[in-house]
């Protein structure tokens, strides 16, 4: 996983609340059994029509936005289904960051699980950061180790959860970290599982 | 004495192997013990290839059920159906983890496969006391029998499978009692759908939602199957009820049940199963189901529902921030503001999903489809939740009033739930659904989805437009 310490880059406004992961991932791009050939999914019926034409009036499909590492996104972001190609489609299109208000948890578990930074501001506060990108795009710096936005003239700390922010910036082996509890996990489970026989009993 | 808990932080305590923290309270991180979970064929390849990689095995394959239930078709012979490359790939990919890894499978063919959480509790599987992470949205389903359940993505799918953990973080906790009585044709699906209309789409956000209150108690197992299902869709991550006696009643009929001994020892425990009294919770609501009508959704989000009754709203009476997003659902939905609901014409008619396709839902929609035929120009088809709910339906005889009605009987499946197999909406097609999710494009590109009842899905494919399920109730006792 690519560690995320500062990156500067462009920002794109999308700011509708409740933007699901059908819509982030349409269910085409479900059918692999590896993740590749993500990065064309992303958004994908919001950036091309039913005849495959790109849709200019998509924000992504700006000339100046090729290069988007940001979104600056609406309340509930992420929100409906548990595919994680969401996430995976993201970072393959190049979007490294993102900035709202809330965020499907399941969305927000799988983006700290692939280093995808996801930023929880104040809703007054993602409003203010959209209305300094004037027409929806701009500039944008993100330092996850000093923890401060900056967008032109506007700069402002962040609080991240700090578990988060540590495995963001060194990119974890998560299970790897988890196994070196492995006898904890073995002794819990045997005195767990030998105090409820009735669980081992609804087994094949 | 210790202080009052609720039935959240009891099961998490319960498995609970170590804290980073120790802070006990929300917001802890800490290391999960997983009881169980079900792997469906599109969610867990890359899991399944990210152990291979790492040269790791399944911490305790019995803690396992593989099922295919998302991109099948539901074509009703099952050797017949259409499968595309990458289905097809995904399901002999699930078939092959379960050989190598020693998982139970329930491939299509097998006379046990169905929808992930209509499989997992009619095996008898999920027990009081549980937690059972699962790589889909909907496993909030199991909190109906008192389990904490929630979706993982596929990272966590493989921490699980490795590890039998999760690294975890306490929820806050939210309390919805629900007290009186629905009202006669009033479901399971019409609550929901309120308290999702009512709290909106990120109400339930960052927390376990215990669902309490004599109308929960008065509903069946199913049916509150149906709630826990849906409750994802206001933000909840985990959605729970106290177990009681119809639920342990629920369990003993089921074939991988616990035997008899067993389930009596366990019952003695499930009896603390409760939130104690005196429990704070971070946020409690309370709703009168009396005063629930049968509901539709008419935007792109669940939570842009009304009353059969009502209108298409007008955006200009709708708070400010909620504005530009009904604006646009109304486009997408094709809609008008003021327009009567009941004079909106549907082309299609689906009963079917994780949240509405048990037997119990199958027998609310017959009751309404006995004698009646599905209007000219309405597609209606119904996919059970699973083989042994079609084998039940059909044992009853309701597979033929869903058939002389001129609904397809299908096979078993996600199905037009998300459309990810051939089941799907043409563009600017308006289903009546009994699904959970009305999002742009998710039953087909296109495609216009209202979120209803199964009972409400049937009154619409014999009226031809969305129907308030009251009138054609009543013209039965008439």
């Amino acid at each position: 996983m690519e560690r995320f310490i500062r990156l500067s880059g462009r920002a794109a406004a999308m700011p509708a609340a409740n933007i699901d992961t059908d819509v982030i991932m349409p269910k085409a791009f479900l059918k692999g059994i590896d993740r590749s050939g993500l990065a064309q999914g992303l958004f994908h019926d919001l950036r091309f029509d039913e005849s495959g034409a790109v849709r200019d009036d998509f924000i992504l499909n700006r000339a100046d936005m090729a290069e988007t590492r940001f979104l600056l996104v609406g309340p509930n972001f992420g929100c409906g289904s548990s595919r994680e190609h969401a996430v995976w489609g993201m970072l393959q299109y190049g979007i490294r960051g993102i900035i709202g208000a809330s965020y499907g948890a399941i969305f927000a578990d799988n983006a700290a699980n692939n280093g995808l930074l996801l930023l929880s501001l104040p809703l007054e506060q993602v409003a203010a950061l959209m209305a300094e990108l004037g027409d929806g795009a701009g500039d944008m710096t993100v330092d996850l180790d000093a923890q401060r936005i900056a967008i032109g003239s506007y700069a402002a700390a962040f609080d991240i959860d700090p578990a988060t922010r540590r495995a963001l910036m060194l990119g974890l082996d998560r299970i790897g970290e988890t196994l070196t509890h492995a006898d904890r996990i073995r002794g819990f489970e045997k005195a767990y599982l030998g105090r409820k026989p009735w669980l081992m009993g609804a087994e094949r | 004495m210790s202080a009052p808990k609720t039935l959240y932080d009891k099961i998490v305590d319960e498995h609970r192997i170590l804290s980073f923290d120790e802070s006990g309270a929300a917001g802890e991180r800490l290391l999960l013990y997983i009881d169980r979970t079900v792997l469906n064929e599109y969610t867990s390849p890359q899991a399944f290839s990210g152990l291979r990689a790492a040269g790791r095995a399944p911490w305790r394959p019995a803690a396992s059920l593989g099922v295919v239930d998302h991109v099948n078709s539901t074509n009703p012979d099952r050797e017949a159906g259409e499968l595309d490359d990458g289905a097809r790939r995904q399901i002999e990919y699930l078939g092959e983890n379960g050989r190598d890894f020693g998982i139970e499978i329930f491939d299509l063919f097998d006379p046990r496969q169905g929808i992930e959480h209509v499989v997992m509790p009619e095996l008898g599987l999920v027990l009081p006391g549980m937690v059972i992470a699962a790589g889909d949205s909907h496993s909030t389903t199991y909190g109906a029998f008192g389990v904490v359940g929630f979706g993982i993505g596929t990272s966590d799918i493989e921490h699980l499978l490795a590890t039998q953990t999760l690294v975890y973080r306490r929820l806050r906790t939210m309390r919805i009692t629900i007290g009186g009585t629905l009202a006669p044709g009033i479901t399971a699906k019409d609550l929901i759908m309120e308290v999702i209309r009512r709290i909106g789409a990120d109400g339930a956000a960052g927390h376990a939602v215990e669902f309490a209150g004599a109308a929960i108690g008065a509903l069946g197992v199913e049916a509150r199957m149906t709630i826990c299902n849906m409750a994802v869709e206001c933000g909840a991550r985990v959605a729970l009820m106290a177990p009681d006696d119809k639920v342990v009643e629920y369990i003993a009929g089921c074939p991988r049940a616990p035997s008899a001994g067993l389930l009596t020892q366990a019952r003695a425990e499930w009896q603390a199963l409760r939130s104690d009294p005196g429990a704070r919770f971070d946020k409690e609501i309370a709703l009168d189901a009396g005063d629930i009508p049968p509901m539709v959704s008419w935007g792109t989000s669940p939570d842009q529902s009304l009353a059969i009754t009502g209108i298409v709203p007008d955006p200009d009476d709708l708070p400010a921030e909620r504005r530009a997003d009904a604006v646009r659902a109304m486009a997408y939905m094709g809609l008008a503001p003021h327009t009567p609901l009941q004079d909106i014409a549907i082309d299609r008619a689906f009963i079917g999903s994780c949240t509405n396709a048990r037997l119990t839902d199958l027998r609310d929609a017959a009751r309404i489809l006995k004698g009646r035929k599905v209007a000219p120009g309405v597609r209606a088809m119904i996919s059970p939740g699973s083989s042994g709910v079609r084998r039940a339906a059909e044992e009853e005889g309701i597979d033929r009033i869903f058939i002389e009605a001129g609904f397809e009987w299908r096979r078993s499946g996600c199905s037009l739930c998300l459309a990810m197999n051939d089941d799907s909406l043409a563009p600017g097609e308006r289903c009546a659904s009994s699904t959970n999710r009305n999002f742009e494009g998710r039953q087909g590109i296109g495609g216009r989805t209202h979120l209803m009842s199964p009972a409400m899905v049937a009154a619409a494919a014999v009226t031809g437009r969305l129907a308030d399920v009251r009138d054609l109730a009543a013209e039965e006792r008439d």
